[in-house]
């Protein structure tokens, strides 16, 4: 910390037309110039990149960060308020625009200063070690549960009290007292000895001729009076009477609908097309084929868009009828006979010929501890592919015209999303204005700008604004999915079952890096990957790898515990004598579950526990098995984060997470027949509903130590907790996903053997 | 063809496709945003809006089927006076949204759930809920809302909760 803000850099400066400005600036040189005039100033005074003072004392906080259901503004804006000492109910959040000013440059520090390899997602983000600011610098992500970690802490914080600092010193200066008198309470300054008292708002414009601190100082969390604390979320209200604007309701003057639709094997371009049936349809203005785009992607890998055939009408729902109208041949594109089981074949293939295996750790002598053990177990996984299924089906609307483009959108990365739309279109970036709306969901799926291209390619052949809106139907078949992978293990024992040795081979490593790794501690262990590459596009889901690894490695450890006859809590316990904060969180899940009260036949319990993001989390579940298939009745989750800024936000993306993996443990399964998607909405894509969802309780340990995610890591664990506990109650020890595929009444092969 | 109706009290005529979905012609011709398109074929509850008081998906309502009748969106449930309606203040209470896009539909099948029975059990919250989909995973947080809100479900009720509130709490969320 100490480290970053000594780079920063803080300055002031007076601009053009008498308004005053001081900028703590997230990378060398001084952007508030810039960002003059491209904020709604008005009469306010721009006090720094992240803050705003009105001569009404009202504080705005600019949060650089898209909402799609995880409370940024609020979680962020209290960060900026405790150390500001603002008056939290005279605090307004605003999201940035998308200006390159906002750039995720704290992100990248982070990465930087924590000494560790960067992500791939920040990859085309940075220049180098020396953070250069460059073109490739257009990242306003959010993702990678990062907000509070990366913007919160390293930037928000340093906002509020390198503000609050600048604003204490203005007040002594003016009243001729020593700074040290001077102390913020609710937005004001007070004197000490004389109780004087006046709003910030009076000193807003003396700061300008200051010299302000470059490592401001940050209060010790003892003394936090609003971070830790739940406030209500401040988006909330317009969520439940219909006034929210999403990006699906943004309404244009002369504006058009459209629906669209590629090639069901991805890649395909297109032969042929008879679009009679389909402008028949009354309200069809027009049937237009929009060609294949490739840009440079901040997630994974390029984003690449086949070519597409849309219909623009005056109305979405002519518009998908004549979708549906249209008679298309697409090409052969060389991946029309594969299937899902040819996918998983071509797994095994690979993991077993180790063809340039690549390895994550190797710790201790592998191949003569499997040789000499006295026992060798081992057991194959596999999870399907994922599609995400944001409540809001992707759209855009888009305005092309006179060498300008303006785009409504909700997006995960809008810096990012008008890069690659200036690129497309031919336009300079400045030409391009993006308006970010909150997202219905976003879970990843909304870092990909491929629907965002669509509809601006639409608008620019047609001359007029167009909302492109896909169905759920494309949504569902066109996604970049959660890949499937397939894991393979053994575990060695000695003569008195301890566990002496872990290997583990998986296909296709993504990111984050660590996720395979296991926090237990085995004497030897190998953990590698080999590349097995398919034609399915995949991209990030909500906790990326963790979410297929955490149920491989808390099942497997589960099958360890067992052969070695040990309770499945104890032997991790046991494990986790070097890691006190894991087996805190492990140790508190089972004692809220209340874990070694007997449960009556038919039902079982299970444990997991998996450090992502920066946060640590265990479940355990409890499950009743009724006519062979599961129901899930409880869970309890434990979340150590660190700090939990707002807890009653932390929670609510525990019972987030933890659903949304419990959708895909349960039921998610995306399965490719003749090289193309099979499902293609709810009915064949189902979701749990509420007379599926268990009950949850949450519980959250502040352990003092770096800020941890919260909107990833709930999703990993319940996988593997929900079938350890199957296990605990059947014997039955599933091995593949989804779970609701299996008659929980018979052994079957593919839920594996009884271990 | 035209078809006749009224949507929050007011009367409207529309002279679209009589097979034109309800959702399309309220979002379309009407301009209320706030009923939303997630699935399109009744699946996931997004669209959920009133026809004469009950719950209905209007994805796959025809619009020719809504002649005479009085169709409630989002817009409409809240007091002429601007007071929410007692599921969306309890929507709030207990901080359920998270990105938002389902609570229409949500609110409109736990107001319309309410407007029967002003006290569910478990059980029927399922079988009135279940065809909302949430992929926040807000299901417990919907149910708490729903329990406190219970008694609230009507003007008749509402005296009741407010002297029950300050007096005996416990026995309202259980009760």
């Amino acid at each position: 910390m100490g480290k970053w803000t000594r780079r920063a850099f803080i300055t002031t400066g007076l601009v053009a037309g008498g308004g005053v400005v001081v900028g703590v600036s997230m990378r060398p040189g001084n952007q508030v110039k810039d960002l003059v005039g491209k904020l709604d100033l008005k009469d306010d005074q721009l006090i720094h990149t992240y803050i705003k003072i009105g001569s009404d004392n009202i504080i705005t906080a600019i949060i650089p960060h898209s909402e799609m259901g995880q409370g940024v503004q609020t979680s962020l804006g209290q960060m900026l308020a405790e150390e500001l000492d603002a008056d939290w109910d005279q605090l307004l959040t605003e999201e940035a625009p998308a200006i390159g000013e906002y750039s995720m440059y704290s992100a990248g520090r982070r990465y930087l200063l924590a000494g560790i390899d960067f992500p791939k997602i920040l990859i085309p983000t940075v220049d180098g070690a020396m953070m250069r600011v460059a073109d490739s610098l257009n990242i306003q992500l959010t993702g990678g549960s990062m907000s509070v970690r990366t913007t919160g802490a390293l930037a928000m914080r340093i906002a509020g009290a390198a503000t609050r600092e600048m604003l204490r010193e203005s007040a002594a200066n003016s009243w001729g007292v020593p700074a040290n008198e001077v102390v913020t309470e609710n937005s004001h300054l007070i004197h000490l000895g004389t109780n004087r008292r006046e709003p910030y708002a009076a000193f807003a414009s003396l700061v300008a001729d200051m010299t302000p601190s470059q490592t401001p100082p940050l209060k010790d969390p003892s003394e936090y009076k609003i971070v830790g604390t739940n406030k209500p979320r401040r988006d909330i209200p317009a969520k439940v009477d219909g006034s929210l604007q999403f990006a699906l309701d943004v309404r244009l003057p002369d504006m058009l609908f459209a629906s669209i639709i590629r090639s069901p094997v991805s890649g395909g371009s297109l032969v042929n097309i008879d679009d009679r049936e389909a402008r028949a349809i009354d309200g069809v203005v027009d049937v237009l084929v929009i060609p294949e785009t490739s840009v440079g992607s901040i997630m994974l890998s390029d984003t690449s868009s086949g070519e597409a055939v849309a219909v623009v009408a005056d109305s979405y729902w002519a518009a998908n009828q004549a979708i549906q109208k249209l008679n298309l041949q697409w090409s052969e594109t060389g991946f029309e006979s594969v299937s899902s089981d040819d996918i998983f074949a071509q797994f095994d293939r690979d993991i077993t010929s180790r063809n340039e295996r690549q390895t994550d750790r190797v710790e201790g002598a592998v191949d003569s501890v499997f040789s000499t053990a006295d026992k060798v177990i081992d057991a194959d996984y596999h999870v399907p592919y994922l599609a995400h299924t944001c409540m809001e089906p992707l759209n855009a609307t888009a305005d092309v015209r006179d060498g300008r483009a303006e785009i409504w959108v909700g997006c995960q990365n809008p810096l990012g999303f008008r890069r690659d739309l200036a690129s497309v279109l031919g336009l300079e970036e400045e030409s391009v204005t993006l308006h970010n709306h909150a997202m219905g969901g976003g879970f990843g799926r909304k870092s990909r700008p491929d629907f965002a291209i669509q509809a601006a390619q639409l608008a620019q052949l047609v001359g007029r604004p167009v909302q492109l809106i896909w169905s759920r139907e494309e949504d569902v078949r066109q996604d970049f999915y959660r890949p499937a992978v397939q894991s393979r293990f053994r575990a060695a024992f000695d003569d008195d079952k301890n566990l002496l040795a872990w290997e583990n081979t998986y296909t296709n490593k993504n990111e984050p890096i660590e996720a395979p790794l296991i926090p237990y501690a085995v004497p030897t262990q190998d953990i590698g990957y080999v590349s097995s590459p398919t034609h399915v596009p995949f991209g990030a889901w909500r906790s990326v790898d963790h979410s297929q690894h955490g149920f491989f490695t808390e099942s497997f450890i589960d099958e360890v515990a067992n052969a070695a006859e040990k309770d499945p809590f104890d032997f991790r316990a046991e494990l986790l004598q070097d890691s006190p904060r894991h087996l805190a969180v492990l140790t508190k899940a089972a004692s809220e579950a209340q874990w070694d009260r007997p449960l009556p036949e038919g039902r079982g319990r299970g444990i997991s526990l998996q450090e992502s993001f920066g946060s640590i989390v265990a479940q355990v579940v409890e499950v009743t098995i009724v006519d062979g298939s599961v129901s899930v009745d409880r869970v309890v989750a434990v979340i150590d984060p660190g700090l939990a800024v707002s807890p009653d936000g932390v929670s609510a993306q525990l019972e987030s997470g933890i659903i949304y993996g419990l959708t895909a443990a349960l039921h998610g399964e995306i399965t490719i027949e003749n090289g193309a998607v099979v499902q293609g909405n709810f009915d064949d894509y189902p979701s749990v509903r509420m007379n599926e969802a268990p009950l949850i309780e949450t519980h959250i340990i502040n352990s003092g130590y770096d800020i941890g995610g919260a909107g990833e890591p709930g999703t990993p664990g319940i996988a593997p907790a929900l079938a350890n506990a199957v296990f605990d109650a059947t014997g039955i020890r599933v091995r593949q996903l989804p779970l609701n595929n299996f008659n929980l009444n018979i052994q079957t092969e593919e839920a594996g053997a009884v271990a | 063809m035209s078809t006749s109706f009224t949507v929050n009290g007011k009367s409207e005529t529309v002279d679209v496709d009589p097979s034109k979905p309800l959702l399309w012609v309220i979002r379309e011709q009407l301009a209320l945003t706030g009923t939303k398109f997630g699935c399109g074929i009744a699946q996931c509850g997004a669209c959920t809006v009133h026809i004469d008081g009950q719950a209905v998906r209007s994805c796959v309502t025809p619009i020719s089927s809504v002649e005479g009748k009085e169709v409630t969106t989002i817009e409409g449930i809240a007091a002429a006076n601007g007071e929410l309606h007692p599921v969306q203040q309890a929507w709030i209470d207990h901080q359920v949204p998270q990105c938002g896009y389902c609570q229409s539909g949500q609110i409109m099948s736990a107001s319309a759930l309410l407007a029967n029975n002003s006290n569910p059990t478990d059980d029927e919250i399922d079988v009135a809920m279940q065809g909302n989909i949430c992929r926040c995973g807000m299901y417990g947080r919907i149910r708490k809302a729903i329990k406190a809100t219970k008694v609230a479900s009507s003007s008749k009720n509402r005296l009741f909760y407010n002297i029950a509130n300050t007096e005996n709490a416990t026995e309202i969320d259980h009760g």
